[in-house]
C-alpha cells in the first residue's frame, strides 16, 4: 500500500534503530546508515527489501538509523512505522510478518 | 609471506633484519646491541636550562627534517604538550619528522594538520584513534604507522629500530637542571614511566613544565644529567581531563557476570596462592574482577604480593585494606592513583622496559600470574584485535596487552560476547595485535573457552561451575545471535604495521574501502 | 498439559520496547522471562512493543528459558491484539494482570484458544498465569486458580493491592501476609504454582533476599523479579542446600530398598522418617536435579 503520512520508530539506543517512513511518489527507496554496516550494511538492506515486499509496500522512502539492532528489531521497527503511517493498529496479518 | 599467526605479511616490509612474527618467544636468548645515542657535554656550570619559549627550544636543538621526536601520553586527554611542540614545528616550517609517541589520541588532534601537510611522515605509537585514526586509516600519513606495544616500543628504543633525534617530555614539574617528575605541580600525572627509555636513548631531550621548583626536585622519574633544555609553558594540560575521575567498578550484572567468572577462573587455575600477582584492565568487567578476587582473598586469607599496570581506585583500595601489598605503576589512570603513588611508600613507579620490555634481562610481566584484559574480536586461534574498529578504522591501543599476554602465566580476555550486534568471537580477526599462543581463557556473558593448548586448566575446570564451551561453540553462538558478519574490504595500500613487541611483525593494516 | 512440572524460581519483567533489553536476557540464567506489553511500555509505544514482541518471540533463541508474555488489562483495547501477537509467536504462556475473578481467565483462554487456531498453534499449548491486584482477586484465589486447565499458577501484584486495603508497605511485609497467606492456600489447593511479587529496592539486596526467604518458608515456587541482579541471590535461596540433598537422596534409597518390605517407619541418617516425608524428599530432589545441583537418578 502507499502511504500518506510520515511516521517514525524506535530509538537511537545501542542495538537499536530508528526507522523515518515517509510519503514517496513512487517506488520504494531505502536509505541506510547503520554503525555496523561494514559488517552488516548488505544483509540489512536485503533484509529491508524482502520486508517491503511482504509487507506489500509500494511507495515509501524508509531511512532506517540503525546502532547495531538484531534482525528481530529490525523488522519490528519497520513494521510498527509503516503501521503508524497507515493509521492501522489492529487485525495484523501475524504469521507473516 | 604468511606468518605464524597464519597472517599474510607482504614481502616489501620484510627487509633490514625486520622478520615475520615466528611464535611469541622466538627470539629469546637473541644477543643484541644496544643502541647508544649522541649526547652534548656541558663541561662548563651553567645557571640553569632554561628556554624562553617551546619555539626556542626546538631551535636550540636543532631539529631538521626527518628527524624523528617522542612524546608520552601521561597528560592522556588532557595534554597540551604534543599540539604545542608541533605547532612551534610547523611555524619553523620544519618537514618528513617522525613522531614517536607512546600513545596518541584525541588531545593529540593537530598532528591530522600535520600529518596532512608532510610535516610528519611517520608514527609509531600503541594508541591510533579518533581524527588521526581516520587519516592514517585513509592513506594520508607518507609511510605505515607503526604500532608497538608498550614494552615493544621500550625495546625498539634500547635496539636501536627507532632512534629518538629529541624527545619532549611533559613534566608536571621540574627544577631549572631538569630533575623532573610526574609529582606535584598542577597537572599531576603521577608517573612518567612511559619516558624511562627516551631519556637514555635520545640524542636531545627537553622538559616542558608548567610548575618549576627548586633543585633538587627530588624523586625524579627523568634525571636532570639526561636534560638539554627546560621550557617553563603556562599549562601543560587540562587536569580534569589527565586523570579521568575515579574509574568506578561496574554496577552491570551483566559485566560482573563477566567478572565472576574470570575471578572463578584465577580461583580454580592452581596458581591462586599466597603471594599471587596480577594485572587487571581498566575496562569494565576486568576491572570488576578484582570484586570476586576480593572475596576469593578473604575466603583463602592470602593477600596479593604485587599488581601492576595502569592503576586505578579500585586496585589503590585493594592495596589500602591489605590485599594487595605493592603496586607497580606505569600509568596512573584516575585521581586515585595519582594521588596514592604520591604518598603510598609501596606504590612504586616503573618505567615501560621494567614493565614490558621483552628484551632486557626480565621484565615485570615475566612474573605476572594473571593478567585480565579487553578484546575488541577474538578468533578461534584465540588471536585478539584490540586495535582494529569493526569497519577496518584503526581505533584502539595494543598498550601492554601482548607484553602482559606473553609473559603472564594466565592470560584471561573478558568481554561480552556481542556488542550491539558485532560479535566479539568470530572465525578471523580483522588484525592480530596478541597471537593466541598468548591467550589462555575468554571469559564472554554468553560462556568461557580454554585455550586447547592448556589442558592443565581445562582439567582443573572440569569438576567446576564455570559454563565451558569450545571457542567454536561460542563463535556459532555470537553468529547465531548477531548473524554472520561479511568480511571488511580494504584496498591494496598498507597504513600501518603491527608489531610484535620483539620487532617482528604480526600484521599489517591496510586501508579500509570507503563506504557510503 | 502438564503446566507445574518445571522449575520458576524466577520470572524476570523484561521491558519489550526496549531492544536491548529483550536481545538476550537468557544469558542471565532466570527460569522465566516476562515479555512485558503492559506497565513498563509507553502509552504511545504499544504498538512498537508488540511488533518487537512477535519478532523476539519468532526468532530469538532463549535456550531454554520460558518465555511468558504479560498482556496489557482486560479494559484496555489492546489485550485481543496482544494475545494474537503472543500466540503467534509461540510465546509458552500469557500472563493476565489484575484478574480479579475467574471469568476473566475464562474470557482469555477463549481469545487464546481462538489464536492458537488462526495461528496454526496446537490448541492447549498456551499456558496461562493470573496476577491477583486487587482484595477482590485474593478473595477469589481459589476460584481463579481452578479456573482453567492452562493455569500454570497465580501471582501476587502488591502494588495496586496494598494501595487498596489503605495499607502501607512495610520492609517486614506484614500488610501482605494475608494476601499470601490466602493465594498460597489456594494455590495447592487447586494444584498450581504460587508466586510473589517484585521487589522494587533493587539496591538493597539484604531485604530482597529477606523477603524471598520469607515467601520460600510460606510455600511459594518462586519470585518475580525486576532486575537481572537478583536471579541469582533467588536461585541460591530457593536451591536445596547440599546437606537438604544427601538427605533426601538417603531417604528415597532408603525408601526404595525398603521396598516391598511394607515398613512405616525408616531410619535415615540416624534419625527416624515417617513414610509422610517421602514426598517432601523427592520434591526436594527434583528441585535439585531441575536447577542443576542433583545429578543422580533417583530424582
Amino acid at each position: 500500500m502507499a502511504i500518506t503520512t510520515s511516521a517514525l520508530a524506535g530509538t537511537l539506543e545501542s542495538s537499536d534503530a530508528q526507522v523515518l517512513i515517509e510519503p514517496r511518489a513512487q517506488g520504494v527507496q531505502i536509505n541506510l546508515e547503520s554503525s555496523v554496516y561494514a559488517q552488516y550494511g548488505a544483509h540489512i538492506e536485503q533484509l529491508a527489501h524482502e520486508l517491503v515486499e511482504t509487507l506489500g509496500i509500494t511507495n515509501a522512502t524508509i531511512s532506517i538509523t540503525d546502532k547495531g539492532a538484531l534482525d528481530c528489531t529490525l523488522k519490528a521497527r519497520i513494521e510498527a512505522a509503516y503501521y503508524r503511517a497507515l493509521g492501522k493498529q489492529q487485525d495484523f496479518d501475524w504469521e507473516v510478518l | 609471506m604468511i606468518n605464524a599467526a597464519g597472517r599474510e605479511i607482504p614481502d616489501e616490509f620484510l627487509h633490514d633484519g625486520v622478520e615475520p612474527f615466528q611464535g611469541i618467544y622466538y627470539r629469546d636468548g637473541y644477543h643484541y646491541q644496544k643502541a647508544a645515542p649522541t649526547v652534548r657535554a656541558y663541561v662548563r656550570p651553567q645557571a640553569d636550562k632554561l628556554v624562553d619559549s617551546v619555539k626556542d627550544a626546538v631551535i636550540a636543538t636543532g631539529l631538521k627534517d626527518g628527524m624523528t621526536i617522542s612524546f608520552h601520553h601521561h597528560l592522556r586527554d588532557g595534554d597540551y604538550v604534543v599540539n604545542m611542540v608541533m605547532k612551534a614545528i610547523h611555524e619553523l616550517g620544519i618537514r618528513d619528522l617522525t613522531v614517536c609517541a607512546s600513545s596518541l589520541g584525541k588531545a593529540h588532534n593537530y598532528l591530522v594538520t600535520c600529518i596532512q601537510d608532510g610535516t610528519v611522515t611517520g608514527i609509531s605509537t600503541s594508541g591510533i584513534r579518533d581524527e588521526i585514526g581516520e587519516v592514517i586509516s585513509a592513506g594520508q600519513l607518507k609511510h605505515p604507522a607503526v604500532i608497538r606495544t608498550h614494552g615493544g616500543r621500550a625495546r625498539a628504543i634500547e635496539d636501536g629500530t627507532i632512534h629518538i633525534d629529541v624527545a619532549f617530555i611533559g613534566a608536571s614539574t621540574s627544577d631549572q637542571y631538569g630533575n623532573a617528575s610526574g609529582k606535584g605541580g598542577q597537572s599531576d600525572t603521577g608517573v612518567l614511566s612511559y619516558m624511562g627509555s627516551d631519556v637514555h636513548y635520545a640524542d636531545q631531550v627537553v622538559i616542558l613544565t608548567d610548575t618549576l621548583v627548586d633543585a633538587p626536585n627530588f624523586p625524579a622519574a627523568i634525571q636532570g644529567i639526561d636534560v638539554d633544555y627546560v621550557v617553563l609553558v603556562t599549562k601543560i594540560g587540562d587536569p580534569n581531563k589527565i586523570a579521568t575521575g575515579a574509574l568506578r567498578l561496574s554496577k552491570d550484572t551483566r559485566e560482573l557476570g563477566i567478572a565472576e567468572n574470570a575471578a572463578k577462573c584465577m580461583y580454580h587455575s592452581g596458581l591462586f596462592k599466597d603471594g599471587f600477582t596480577f594485572q587487571t584492565g581498566a575496562g569494565g568487567p576486568s576491572l570488576a574482577t578484582t570484586i570476586f578476587l576480593k572475596q576469593y582473598m578473604q575466603q583463602e586469607h592470602i593477600k596479593c604480593r604485587w599488581a601492576m599496570g595502569g592503576v586505578t581506585e579500585p586496585i589503590v583500595n585493594l592495596f589500602h585494606e591489605g590485599y594487595i601489598q605493592n603496586i607497580l605503576d606505569d600509568q596512573a589512570f584516575d585521581l586515585a592513583a595519582v594521588g596514592s603513588v604520591l604518598t603510598d611508600t609501596n606504590h612504586y613507579e616503573i618505567t615501560a622496559s621494567q614493565y614490558a620490555n621483552p628484551f632486557n634481562k626480565g621484565a615485570f610481566v615475566n612474573q605476572l600470574d594473571f593478567v585480565i584484559l579487553g578484546a575488541l574480536e577474538v578468533d578461534v586461534d584465540f588471536n585478539v584485535n584490540v586495535v582494529q574498529g569493526s569497519n577496518g578504522i584503526l581505533q584502539g591501543a595494543p598498550g601492554g596487552h601482548p607484553d602482559t599476554a606473553a609473559g603472564a602465566k594466565v592470560t584471561i580476555i573478558v568481554a561480552p560476547l556481542i556488542r550491539s550486534r558485532l560479535a566479539t568471537v568470530r572465525t578471523r580477526v580483522t588484525s592480530v595485535t596478541t597471537p593466541g599462543e598468548s591467550v589462555d581463557i575468554v571469559v564472554t556473558d554468553y560462556g568461557v573457552a580454554v585455550n586447547p593448548r592448556r589442558q592443565d586448566l581445562l582439567a582443573a575446570f572440569a569438576d567446576t561451575d564455570i559454563p565451558l564451551l569450545s571457542i567454536e561453540e561460542l563463535r556459532d553462538l555470537a553468529y547465531q545471535y548477531a548473524g554472520e558478519p561479511s568480511p571488511l574490504e580494504f584496498e591494496d595500500q598498507v597504513v600501518a604495521l603491527i608489531e610484535y613487541r620483539d620487532g617482528t611483525l604480526i600484521d599489517v593494516v591496510k586501508k579500509p574501502k570507503l563506504q557510503k | 498439559m502438564t503446566v507445574t512440572d518445571r522449575i520458576r524460581r524466577t520470572m524476570i519483567f523484561l521491558n519489550t520496547q526496549r531492544a536491548a533489553l529483550v536481545k538476550d536476557a537468557f544469558i542471565y540464567r532466570p527460569d522465566c522471562v516476562i515479555l512485558d506489553l503492559e506497565d513498563a511500555v509507553a502509552a504511545n509505544e504499544k504498538d512498537a512493543a508488540r511488533f518487537q514482541l512477535y519478532q523476539t518471540l519468532k526468532h530469538v533463541d532463549y535456550r531454554g528459558v520460558e518465555r511468558w508474555v504479560r498482556i496489557n488489562g482486560l479494559d484496555t483495547d489492546l489485550f485481543e491484539e496482544d494475545i494474537k501477537a503472543a500466540v503467534a509467536g509461540g510465546t509458552e504462556g500469557i500472563r493476565l494482570p489484575k484478574t480479579e475473578t475467574a471469568s476473566d481467565v475464562q474470557l482469555v483462554e477463549e481469545k487464546v484458544a481462538a489464536a492458537e487456531k488462526q495461528f496454526g498453534r496446537p490448541v492447549g499449548s498456551t499456558m496461562l498465569m493470573a496476577a491477583l491486584e486487587s482484595p477482590l482477586a485474593i478473595i477469589n484465589a481459589f476460584e481463579i486458580a481452578k479456573s482453567s486447565p492452562r493455569l500454570m499458577g497465580i501471582a501476587l501484584s502488591a502494588g495496586d493491592y496494598v494501595r487498596t486495603l489503605h495499607a502501607k508497605r512495610t520492609v517486614a511485609g506484614i500488610e501482605l501476609f494475608g494476601a499470601r497467606s490466602q493465594m498460597i492456600i489456594a494455590a495447592r489447593a487447586a494444584g498450581v504454582m504460587a508466586f510473589d511479587t517484585v521487589y522494587t529496592d533493587i539496591d538493597n539486596m539484604a531485604g530482597f533476599k529477606e523477603e524471598v526467604e520469607l515467601i520460600k518458608n510460606m510455600g511459594f515456587d518462586g519470585k518475580s523479579l525486576i532486575s537481572p541482579k537478583q536471579i541469582k541471590v533467588a536461585h541460591e535461596i530457593f536451591n536445596p542446600s547440599a546437606k537438604e540433598i544427601t538427605h533426601a537422596a538417603h531417604v528415597i534409597q532408603a525408601v526404595r530398598d525398603n521396598g516391598d518390605k511394607g515398613v512405616g517407619v525408616l531410619t535415615v541418617d540416624g534419625k527416624m522418617v515417617d513414610i509422610a516425608w517421602v514426598e517432601g524428599a523427592q520434591r526436594t530432589l527434583d528441585l535439585a536435579k531441575a536447577a542443576g545441583l542433583y545429578k543422580g537418578d533417583l530424582a
